[in-house]
């Protein structure tokens, strides 16, 4: 086996694919957040944001491989170590206990392996339109002729079940990275007295911004904050 | 006091194991948990029955050969305490207590309680050292090295390699272990000459022996009866990311 | 039997150099022809294999733990000394061999003493080299501490885990070695007798611990660095596996057992709590550095130590050695806690402890600076006691600690069988009657890095290289039978008493007779009470079990045996030994302060004794000591 390949299966450079390929879908969801939130301004600046998106081209290609690229390392990552771990712990105690490992990091693959099918999920239904088709962006255009994405938005979240299954896996995910975030500072070996507390408050704080973030949209859709442009019914 | 516990027996590696319940009338509080299993031991042989084997030496908490897992925590519930420190008043009548050996691929059962941590053996012999032949040395004061160097590199070198972290680790990773060697040596001056390839040797030596990865749940540190930082985890990451980047 | 020591001749300072030059040496490229077997590896065994590897013998080392590392030199807590004058106080070679021979009451060997001392100082270095983190000071350069029976500051530390970072020291350079297919190591592995051809120790024959197989293993040489005997009293500072077994079986073929009787009690340990303890607790030493030890004045004085004024306080060693005060040797400590205890004022519910007291050191220095020095002794003590001891005195109480005794050796270390060198505790010659703190671990490594290096060469050099045999040998074959029989033995008798209460049996006659006092009436009692208790043993202890297996039962007994014929031989000793010497306290010889009397014109010899049969007493045999340097005095700490 070549070199760089023997080494990549040592642990420590698995985890530390998982925490590049971590930091690159938490940029990821920070900015699609910050991208998503626009649609408290309005019809206007969110259609036109997804417009200027699509009009990207060959670019956002791109940058969708490298993203799913990086959601494959990563999962495929994390069923490798857990292989690897399992296998090192073939007997399992009679008595299991725990004295000070989190809930978090104990049920990080289920968590993430929840997030995975949720984003499934998720581009099943704003990117690819086969759940709600009647509303999907190509199918409804705005009054200047643009995809709606502002409509279709409003539409799948006016339906309490999808606002519940968004409202869910964001929970979960706020959960992944309160783990997540100081564990990838420990893995990449970021670690001194002077800014542990801020890597250790930087996991929740983070969770509490992108849950909040993400989950405002379809709880003030639910709650009429947001509504269906005029004219449209 | 009166006690029920239920101890893992396994009569050698091969055989398939399983808890058997035991009874004591009268333990003391002032016995060290081993000195209770002494007690049981005394009871089986006089019964004629095969004592429950489990490895102890110094009993004051230094050699690091105790290594039970009590009630599903390595080394019981006091913190920074090795089990063989561990002493009754912890405990009271009526209580059931679960008694397992450190369970973990890399530390196969060899009789009931006792396990082979040969794994930590072949770890250290891969580059747990500084290659000073006996002789060679210069003046112990030709190299000075600062109070809060000396006491991190102690920190670290106050592991007693008893298996503990590996035994409280859902992966059984050897981390904390690895970590302790290669950081004791990486943080003073006379370790720095082989401190890359010491933590490549050491990292790839633990992987083979089968230890599971990290995966920061920090079980380990909350076990060490040294208490061991998982700081020095980081720092063996940085040193490996480091040695790969720029080795050859 | 010949017990030339085989000193150098010369001025002492110029005797190891001198010696070191007439050695013969073995050409590098003809060490690798040569095997040595190591028994042991704490400090003295692993040092000793370590180096002997880099030199370029094969090696093959065995111990009965897991790993080399869990040796109980790991538990010595309090330091190591050495001669570096670092503190620009006094110290030098000739003070350390002085304090070391003065400390061991004039029964030690000049000549390899002041060899210790010269050797002390690249102990450091070499430690230092490894990675051992000593104790430092802000400038970033060695810190020291001072120590019973020296005026100077001469002890490196590491906290107080000394012991565990000096034999992970050895025991990474030995890893180096074994990774490098130097050294074999036998984990889990028992010595059970040495194998002798044509006078020369050529092998061993050991257990497996996990499996139960007995089998031979050959060698140009057989090293042993098993340890001291201290469990002979059942409760003692030492690991529960320590013992007598690989010297007691070398002295039956044929090596003289010197001084057996010279034992010594660590004034500073934990108190016994009941009949279930099964060792006792050290507290470093180097409490003694700021702690004052103390007991009520009154016998009848039963109030919490708190509410004791300072007028009804007895500080018994600032009173009776007002220049060495806490700090007087380990025998005088002892055995000076052991009288206030018998004038019925000793404390706690047995009546055998005394206070050890550090309350003046908190007011003087504050409870952060006596935490940053003792804390995780501090923390020791209130794990096994429940006590806070920054709030209620520690209780202290002496215990077994350290044998001074062993296989006798001469200057290269080889002892009475030509092949068979005994390294550290287990050799006798350093410390005479009594050791002084922090000299213990000075010893094991010198002996390992510094002396057996050169004087193994000369020993191959000189013989020759013997004639090859392999573990058929008729003679293996022998020892492996009597070995096999004797675990037969023991496995059939079947009788109702376990090995270990038949131990803790034989602990108390010999703390009772042949401990921290000693008398004849009590000596002859022991004499009378320890054949009848072997025989009690061999007709009616109870193993369970087969040999084939992994059982403790069978390791525990066969250790319990050789206890069984070396106390008397111990006993024997200090029968033999009419004077008080360190250690060695008899009370029909002191003054009429109690303190010890020493008889120079009959006992200044050391007591090397001949195996003549279980039942059959030995024969002494004495080795003059000559003190060219040292005058004789009585040691005064007053």
């Amino acid at each position: 086996m070549s070199k760089p390949l023997q080494l990549l299966q040592s642990t420590i450079l698995s985890k530390v694919v998982m925490a590049a390929t971590g930091v690159i879908l938490i940029l990821f969801v920070l900015g699609h957040m910050l991208g998503n939130l626009q649609i408290f301004i309005g019809q206007d600046q969110f259609n036109d944001y997804a417009e200027k998106l699509q009009s990207l081209g060959p670019g956002l290609w791109a940058i969708r491989l490298f993203l799913l690229l990086c959601v494959v390392l990563h999962i495929i990552t994390s069923l490798y170590l857990k292989k690897l771990n399992s296998d090192a712990r073939p007997v399992q105690y009679v008595y299991q206990n725990t004295v000070q490992a989190t809930l978090a990091s104990r049920t990080m693959l289920i968590s993430g392996l929840m997030i995975f099918f949720f984003v499934v999920y998720h581009l099943l239904h704003f990117t690819i339109g086969t759940i709600e088709p009647s509303t999907f962006k190509g199918t409804i255009v705005d009054y200047a002729g643009r995809p709606d994405v502002y409509s279709m938005v409003i539409y799948g979240f006016q339906n309490i079940f999808i606002s519940a299954s968004y409202l869910i896996a964001m929970v979960l995910l706020g959960f992944h990275l309160i783990h997540a975030v100081p564990s990838m500072f420990q893995t990449l070996g970021i670690n001194h007295p002077k800014c542990n507390p801020l890597i250790h408050g930087l996991g929740p704080v983070l969770s509490v911004i992108i849950v909040v973030g993400y989950i405002s949209i379809p709880i003030a859709i639910l709650a009429g904050f947001v509504t269906l442009p005029k004219g449209v019914m | 006091m009166k006690l029920t516990l239920h101890i893992w027996r396994q009569k050698n590696v091969h055989d398939q194991g399983r808890m058997v319940t035991y009874k004591l009338d009268d333990v003391s509080p002032d016995m060290s948990f081993l000195e209770m299993l002494d007690v049981l031991n005394e009871e089986l042989i006089s019964k004629r029955e095969d004592p429950v084997a489990f490895e102890h030496d110094c009993r004051e908490g230094i050699c690091g050969c105790c290594s039970l897992t009590v009630d599903g925590i390595a080394h019981g519930p006091e913190r920074a305490t090795t089990v063989c420190q561990l002493h009754m008043r912890h405990y009271s009548d009526g209580d059931e207590i679960y008694i397992e050996p450190f369970r973990a691929r890399a530390f196969p059962v060899i009789k009931d309680l006792v396990v082979d941590r040969g794994s930590f053996e072949r770890v250290i012999q891969s580059g747990g050292f500084i290659s000073a032949r006996t002789g060679s040395a210069p003046d112990a004061n030709s190299i000075p090295i600062g109070k809060d160097e000396a006491e991190t590199a102690f920190d670290a070198a106050a592991c007693i390699g008893c298996g503990a972290c590996v035994a409280a680790c859902k992966n059984s990773s050897a981390m904390l272990f690895v970590a302790a060697k290669v950081s004791h040596l990486g943080n003073l001056p006379q370790g720095q000459v082989e401190r890359q390839e010491r933590v490549l040797n050491m990292v790839a030596k633990m992987d083979e022996e089968g230890f599971g990865g990290c995966t920061n749940y920090y079980e380990c540190e909350a076990v060490c009866p040294k208490q061991i930082p998982v700081k020095f985890i980081a720092q063996m990451n940085r040193d490996y990311l480091k040695a790969v980047a720029t080795s050859d | 039997m010949n017990l030339d020591a085989k000193i150098p001749s010369g001025p002492i300072a110029e005797k190891w150099d001198k010696h070191r030059f007439d050695i013969k040496l073995i050409n590098p490229a003809n060490k690798r022809k040569y095997k040595v077997i190591i028994v042991g590896t704490g400090l003295a065994g692993g040092s000793a294999a370590a180096t002997l590897a880099e030199l370029g013998y094969q090696v093959e080392a065995f111990f009965y733990q897991d790993s080399a590392r869990r040796a109980h030199s790991i538990a010595a807590q309090g330091g190591i000394n050495a001669a570096k004058n670092y503190q620009n106080d006094g110290d030098s070679v000739y003070r350390l061999f002085y304090d070391t021979v003065k400390g061991g009451d004039y029964r030690s060997r000049e000549a390899n003493v002041y060899r210790l001392s010269q050797v002390s100082a690249s102990i450091i270095d070499q430690c230092v080299a490894q990675g051992v983190p000593f104790a430092r000071e802000y400038g970033g350069y060695l810190d020291n501490r001072s120590f019973g029976g020296a005026q100077v500051s001469r002890t490196f530390y590491a906290r107080g885990q000394t012991g565990q970072q000096l034999l992970l020291g050895a025991y990474s350079s030995l890893s180096r070695q074994v990774g490098l297919g130097n050294v074999r190591m036998h984990p889990r592995t028992e010595m059970h007798d040495l194998i002798v051809i044509d006078g020369k120790a050529r092998g061993i024959v050991t257990r497996n611990l996990v499996t139960g197989k007995v089998e031979s293993h050959i060698a140009d040489s057989v090293i042993l660095a098993t340890g001291g005997y201290g469990n002979v009293f059942y409760l003692s500072t030492n690991a529960i596996g320590c013992n007598v077994t690989a010297a007691y079986r070398a002295y039956k073929r044929g090596a003289a057992f010197a001084n057996p009787c010279f034992t010594q009690i660590h004034p500073t340990c934990i108190p016994v709590a009941g009949d279930h303890q099964s060792k006792l607790t050290l507290m470093s030493e180097s409490l003694r550095n700021d702690g004052r030890i103390w007991v009520p004045k009154s016998a009848d004085d039963k109030r919490a130590p708190n509410d004791i004024p300072e007028s009804d306080r007895d500080y018994y060693l600032e009173r009776k050695y007002p220049s060495f005060g806490n700090l007087t040797p380990r025998d005088i400590a002892s055995r000076s806690a052991k009288q206030v205890c018998d004038e019925g004022r000793g404390i706690g519910h047995t009546g055998y402890g005394v206070y050890l007291d550090f309350k003046d050191a908190i007011n003087r220095l504050g409870k952060d600076k006596i935490e940053e020095r003792y804390g995780n002794l501090f923390e020791m003590y209130e794990r096994i006691t429940g006590e806070n001891p920054y709030e209620v005195p520690m209780r202290i109480y002496p215990a077994s600690h350290y044998t001074m005794g062993g296989l006798w050796v001469d200057y290269n270390l080889m002892s009475t069988i030509p092949g068979l060198h005994v390294l550290g505790e287990a050799n006798f010659s350093d410390h005479g009657a009594n050791r002084l703190g922090a000299s213990a671990l000075m010893q094991g490594l010198a002996d390992g890095y510094f002396v057996i290096p050169y004087t193994l060469g000369h020993y191959y050099a000189a013989e020759g290289k013997p004639e090859p045999i392999d573990t058929d040998h008729p003679e293996c074959k022998r020892v492996e039978a009597e070995v096999n029989e004797k675990l037969n033995k023991l496995l059939s008798i079947n009788g109702n008493r376990t090995a270990v209460s038949i131990h803790r049996e034989l602990g108390n006659i010999m703390w009772e007779h042949c401990g921290m006092a000693r008398n004849e009436a009590g000596l002859m009692k022991a004499l009378e009470r320890i054949p009848e208790l072997r025989q009690e043993f061999w007709e009616n202890v109870n193993i369970t079990g087969e040999n084939e297996d992994y059982n403790i039962a069978l390791e525990r007994a066969g250790r319990v045996a050789d206890f069984l014929e070396f106390s008397e031989l111990m006993v024997r000793d200090a029968l033999e030994r009419k004077e008080s010497c360190g250690g060695h306290f008899r009370e029909e010889y002191q003054t009429e302060e109690g303190e010890a009397v020493r008889n120079d014109d009959d006992y200044c010899h050391v007591s090397a004794w001949e195996f003549k049969g279980v039942d059959t007493p030995p024969v002494m045999h004495k080795e003059p000591l000559v003190y060219e340097n040292v005058k004789l005095t009585t040691r005064s700490y007053k």
